[in-house]
């Protein structure tokens, strides 16, 4: 029975894991691709870590590692993907996404 | 009081990131904890400019429950994009106009955009007036402007600016 759970957590984490980077080969441009590893990895590795603690604290201590892994990861990814956004707006990458209308907060000033 | 100890949720929060470091429950590390957690207040106080207030803490647990239950939803919205056709994505930059004032409000409501599949925070205007967000894919971009406002920025603003 825990077996079953832990199986279907850890297909879960990978298959999301995965399309997150399928996302990375199949969007277009810069902004889009963002989206597929930032995003997916936050469910895909919130699975895996959430099946690491239970493993782990089924077999013996309680084990709560994976919250600080999943407190840091949550922490830190959103701050690198804010960063990676702002420098290709900052070079004014092309994109496919239509760029903000003049008098809008444009990066212009930048 | 003030004096001696400065950050007082920071000390608790280093304490209890210690206990986790270290695996185990032991009056030692509670102790140790403590001990790491009051001290190094003092080594960082000047990066921490504003002291940090919490109020209504159900706000806060409710937040949280909220950022979990859209980061599951957009994550499979996410995943179905991906594997649907990607020509037919709407992507659009989105202004969404602040109403927070603090360095730590604004960050948590870009993390949580940043966190929540679908959307990624770009640019916070230097006046901190404006946060210009990249969407994925965008069906009515005033509503979700309307969503984001309604959903995180108005508990993030009586949670940590209402005092």
């Amino acid at each position: 029975m825990l077996e079953l759970l832990l199986s279907v957590l850890i297909l879960t984490g990978a298959i999301f894991t995965f399309i997150g980077s399928l996302g990375l080969a199949r969007f277009r441009d810069f902004y889009t691709r963002l989206h597929g590893p930032t995003k997916a990895t936050t469910l895909g590795v919130g699975c895996l870590l959430i099946a690491s603690s239970i493993h782990f604290s089924v077999d013996g201590d309680l084990s709560l590692h994976e919250v600080l892994v999943t407190l840091f990861l949550f922490m830190t990814a959103p701050v690198s993907a804010h960063l990676l956004a702002k420098a290709a707006l900052h070079l004014k990458l092309r994109s496919l996404t239509p760029t903000l209308k003049e008098g809008d907060d444009t990066p212009a000033h930048l | 009081m003030k004096r001696l100890l400065p950050h007082p949720l920071l000390t608790l929060t280093l304490a209890v990131l210690w206990l986790l470091l270290v695996n185990t429950f032991s009056a030692g590390h509670v102790v140790l904890g403590l001990i790491l957690g009051w001290l190094i207040p003092f080594a960082t106080a000047s990066l921490w400019p504003q002291s940090v207030c919490i109020r209504n803490v159900p706000v806060l647990l409710r937040y949280l429950v909220v950022v979990t239950h859209d980061i599951v939803i957009g994550s499979f919205r996410v995943a179905r994009l991906i594997l649907g056709r990607p020509s037919s994505l709407r992507p659009a930059f989105i202004t969404v106009p602040l109403e927070l004032k603090t360095d730590l409000a604004i960050s948590l409501l870009a993390n949580t955009i940043s966190l929540t599949p679908g959307t990624v925070s770009v640019l916070v205007s230097e006046d901190r007036r404006t946060l210009t967000v990249h969407s994925l894919d965008t069906e009515d971009a005033a509503a979700m402007v309307a969503e984001i406002k309604h959903r995180y920025e108005a508990p993030l603003k009586a949670i940590f600016e209402s005092c």
